[in-house]
């Protein structure tokens, strides 16, 4: 008997209507299911979406233009004291040098023409030719066909951003510009190469010479002193919390700390770092050090919280067998529970690195947002990170730093991507199931 | 010497002690052929311990300390004649004074600041020798009574323990010292900035505008008044919150139901790690996406239908946060959605249910709590979330409801009031505190209510 909101019905009934039914349900059943699919669907729309557009304008940003041009390498000009230092160099005219190349290779005559040949290569070029000469002396009094980054704007013209069609005045290259590209173009002195500046270049305002090297510097400096703190203390809380703590009041609350402690936004963590480390231990600002202080801090929960759950996996029957032959309560966690949680510990502390290193707002506020030309070289060396850096380029308006940012983008994402995948091996490889 | 060359001669000298207490330890069981209370290492480790922990508990307080003890000092410098003047700022002399020692200083200064740093870089000098004689002699010190204490009664295992014991102790109090410490820097300055400005003010009031006090006398902005009604920036968060979730909520619901109780584990072990993947992005790459692709994208979609959009609008920050988003509430309501035991399932079919009429009226009920403590805390994420806001948001304080118009939040407004240089004491630097304590109070009261729901009405199957 089938009991329906109308009474008692007839089993014969009742499958009739169950039957009548049906149609409806399947229809529910398929479009339930094409809601998940589509659900699924349009999260991976926006995944492929997001990495797309950032790889299209990205891996443009890993070459740029650059020009080839016979240098004659003049002692006389480059070095007129003969001293052969770096400041000697840098009192010579490396800049005459190079523009005189550049005038013969576009054959620039006059005033107006030279300036506007001038400004076709970079600044970077005169300190790229004192280098080079600096480091390989036998280079003096030689002609050398050399290769010198062009000005951001030719760049931007040269992929098109800068249209020719522009009206010269709205544009940011001038027509004998224009001249002057084409005839180099048609020289085949134009080549478009790997941006080695992008690499090994630091913060600079001319895009075409701005690279990720001092941020990258500054990110291994900060992570270092973050992992240093963090994973030591993290680890220890865990087996503390896990292993001995008394089940008390006190250890109650140090658990609930540490929660909350994870849920709190990553910007207050800056506010911290600049109101105790800045403000009352006067520790001065924009240094690896105080970044790292902070962002371990805020990865403290993450690995806490992953330790722990590594430590409660292990099953008591090893405890007990190295307790039941004598080990001592801290010779039973430092011999078996640890090497047997390791594993669990090191994802939760990758992890909680790459969230780390991802990590801009606390690293802001205490000042690494600064404009530093210099590599760090110490953890109290003023400095910068890769995401801060991201952020400060996304902020620029030249055109180029949108291609420069999106491959700073690709180079932090290749790096976040090989520490989740790491996390995942030792997952795999390493942890036993028992 | 350097704190750092202090810190690695300690850890020097502490192994060498390790090395000589284990030997003579060793030695001393061979030689009188007593038995030991403890295995060699650990007396070698009790003196090293002794030379390390006395040694650089010193150096900590003495690097943390020197320049606060500095600071004291450097106010006695200040001639009264500048101290009593109105406009004599404590934090502006010993930040002048700083300038100096630092090399960092611009211009010319008024000759008691450079007397005042001649004298700090003196104490620099003084505390330098005294923290390098002082820490070196204590852990050459320390170590030599662990050494001393060697024989064969002495249980140095029980006491290295009891040392370790007491150092996991200690690093399970640095979370608590970090709550202390994030409350302590927020609060005081909180009160602060409400002895300025009235509590009802800052919470009631609707126009967000705050202005340097200099601005302020020169009179820019709205007639040259600070105002600091805050409804505006909540207002603003609630609204890129509510974007986001909207976006969010659907997409990661679904995936969630989807993956955990239709896809084949194939299609799982794939579309799992690439959600999370979303969790992953740094979100100054999703403020880049935002700002760069999303906001031009739906700026010239509403061009084309004839809507007036903002360049920085709601809209985008708030989509892109929820793409921000999506992973976190699908991988916990998976998890609670695959925690629902079996036998609810199969009781549902054996009534005759379809998956779906199975989904909706006995698994979802069943996971409902956890499924809305993961949207409490997706939630809390948005809601303190920076970076996309700072990029794609903009910073102009509209009280507004339609997401197409361009709007701020809370924590866009703390970080462009406390990045880069700024004023002491004034009353625009205090509230980017107070917005700090009302956004720690948000999402703790958040987590608060999540963690209660799940606790609270958890049906306990098995």
């Amino acid at each position: 008997m089938i009991s329906t909101s109308k009474g008692m019905v007839s089993p014969k009934m009742a499958t009739k209507r169950v039957a009548a039914s049906m149609a409806k349900r399947k229809k529910s059943e398929r479009n339930f299911q094409l809601l998940g699919r589509g659900a699924i669907a349009v999260a991976l729309a926006f995944l492929v979406v997001l990495f797309s557009s950032i790889f299209s304008k990205g891996l443009p940003g890993f070459f740029q233009y650059y020009v080839e041009i016979e240098v004659d390498i003049d002692r006389e000009k480059l070095d007129p004291t003969g001293i052969f230092s770096q400041q000697s160099l840098y009192d010579g005219d490396a800049r005459g040098v190079i523009r005189s190349a550049l005038y013969a290779a576009v054959g620039a005559e006059g005033r107006s023409n030279k300036r506007a040949a001038g400004k076709l290569i970079s600044p970077g070029a005169e300190q790229r030719l004192r280098k080079m000469v600096y480091n390989d002396p036998s280079l003096m009094d030689t002609t050398q066909t050399l290769r010198f980054a062009m000005d951001d704007d030719v760049d931007s013209f040269l992929r098109g951003f800068i249209n020719r069609e522009t009206p010269e005045k709205d544009r940011r290259i001038n027509d004998r510009m224009v001249e002057y590209i084409d005839r180099l173009q048609a020289d085949g002195k134009i080549i478009y190469a790997f941006s080695d500046y992008l690499i090994f270049g630091s913060a600079s305002r001319n895009p075409e010479m701005a690279g990720i090297y001092g941020a990258f510097i500054g990110s291994i400096l900060t992570l270092s002193v973050c992992l240093v703190l963090a994973f030591p203390i993290g680890v220890a809380t865990a087996i503390y919390l896990e292993e001995i703590a008394p089940k008390n009041r006190i250890t109650e609350i140090v658990e609930i700390n540490i929660n909350n402690l994870a849920a709190v936004p990553s910007v207050v963590f800056g506010i911290l770092g600049l109101a105790v480390f800045i403000g009352i231990f006067g520790m001065p600002r924009s240094i690896p050090l105080i970044g790292g202080v902070v962002l371990a801090l805020m990865t403290l929960p993450t690995i806490i919280i992953s330790s722990r759950a590594a430590i409660r996996a292990v099953p008591p029957s090893v405890r007990e067998a190295a307790l039941g032959v004598g080990a001592s309560q801290i010779q039973t966690i430092f011999h078996h529970v640890i090497p047997l949680a390791m594993p669990g510990m090191l994802t939760g502390t990758i992890i909680g690195m790459a969230q780390a290193l991802g990590e801009t707002a606390p690293l802001l506020m205490i000042g690494m947002v600064a404009f530093i030309v210099d590599v760090p070289g110490s953890v109290t060396d003023p400095g910068t990170v890769l995401p801060v850096q991201i952020f400060m380029w996304a902020d620029f308006a030249e055109r180029m730093f949108v291609q420069k940012t999106s491959a700073a983008i690709i180079v932090l994402l290749a790096f976040l991507i090989t520490m989740n995948a790491a996390a995942i091996v030792v997952r795999k490889k390493l942890e036993r199931r028992w | 010497m350097t704190t750092f060359q202090i810190a690695a001669n300690i850890l020097f000298i502490g192994f060498v002690y390790y090395f000589i207490a284990q030997n003579s330890a060793r030695q001393l069981q061979s030689s009188t052929q007593t038995k030991m209370h403890s295995r060699h290492h650990y007396y070698g480790f009790f003196a090293a311990f002794m030379a390390w922990l006395p040694a650089y508990a010193l150096l900590i307080v003495m690097a943390i300390g020197d320049d606060i003890v500095f600071r004291s000092l450097s106010t006695n410098l200040i001639p009264d004649a500048v101290r009593t003047n109105a406009d004599f700022n404590e934090i502006i002399a010993h930040a002048q004074i700083k300038n100096v020692v630092s090399g960092t200083n611009f211009g010319t200064q008024p000759d008691w600041v450079y007397d005042a740093a001649q004298a700090w870089q003196g104490w620099i000098a003084t505390s330098t020798t005294l923290t390098t004689i002082l820490c070196l002699s204590l852990a050459v010190l320390g170590g030599f009574w662990g050494y001393y204490k060697i024989n064969p009664n002495f249980r140095s295992r029980n006491a290295v323990e009891r040392i370790i014991v007491a150092l996991l102790a200690a690093s399970s109090v640095i979370a608590i010292l970090t709550t202390v410490g994030i409350i302590f820097s927020v609060v005081f300055e909180s009160l602060r900035f409400f002895a300025l400005v009235p509590v009802s003010e800052f919470l009631f009031g609707i126009t967000w505008n705050p202005q340097f006090e200099g601005a302020e006398r020169a009179g820019s902005g709205q007639m040259g008044l600070s105002t600091y009604g805050s409804v505006p920036l909540f207002a603003g968060t609630m609204l890129i919150s509510a974007v986001a979730l909207t976006v969010a909520v659907p997409v990661g619901l679904f995936s969630a139901i989807y993956l955990s109780e239709y896809a084949s584990d194939r299609v799982r072990g794939v579309v799992k790690p690439l959600m999370e993947l979303l969790a992953g992005v740094p979100t100054v790459v999703y403020g880049f996406f935002a700002a760069l692709t999303v906001a031009p994208f739906i700026r010239s979609m509403g061009l084309t239908l004839g809507l007036d959009v903002a360049s920085e609008s709601a809209l985008a920050a708030g989509l892109v946060m929820g793409i921000m988003i999506i992973p976190f509430i699908s991988s916990l309501s998976d998890d609670v959605i695959r925690a629902v035991p079996q036998a609810l399932r199969e009781a549902a079919y054996a009534l005759g249910s379809t998956q779906n009429e199975t989904i909706r009226q006995v698994v979802l009920p069943a996971a409902l709590p956890g499924v809305v403590a993961s949207v409490l805390l997706a939630v809390s994420r948005a809601v303190g979330e920076t970076m996309i806001v700072v990029m794609a948001a903009g910073l102009a304080a509209n009280l507004s409801l339609n997401p197409l118009d361009a709007v701020t939040t809370v924590t866009a407004q703390i970080v462009t009031i406390l990045v880069g240089d700024q004023e002491f004491e004034s009353a625009k630097t205090l509230s980017a505190f107070a917005l700090a304590l009302t956004l720690i109070v948000m999402t703790l009261v958040l987590n608060f209510i999540a963690l209660h729901v799940v606790n609270k009405y958890r049906e306990q199957y098995d």
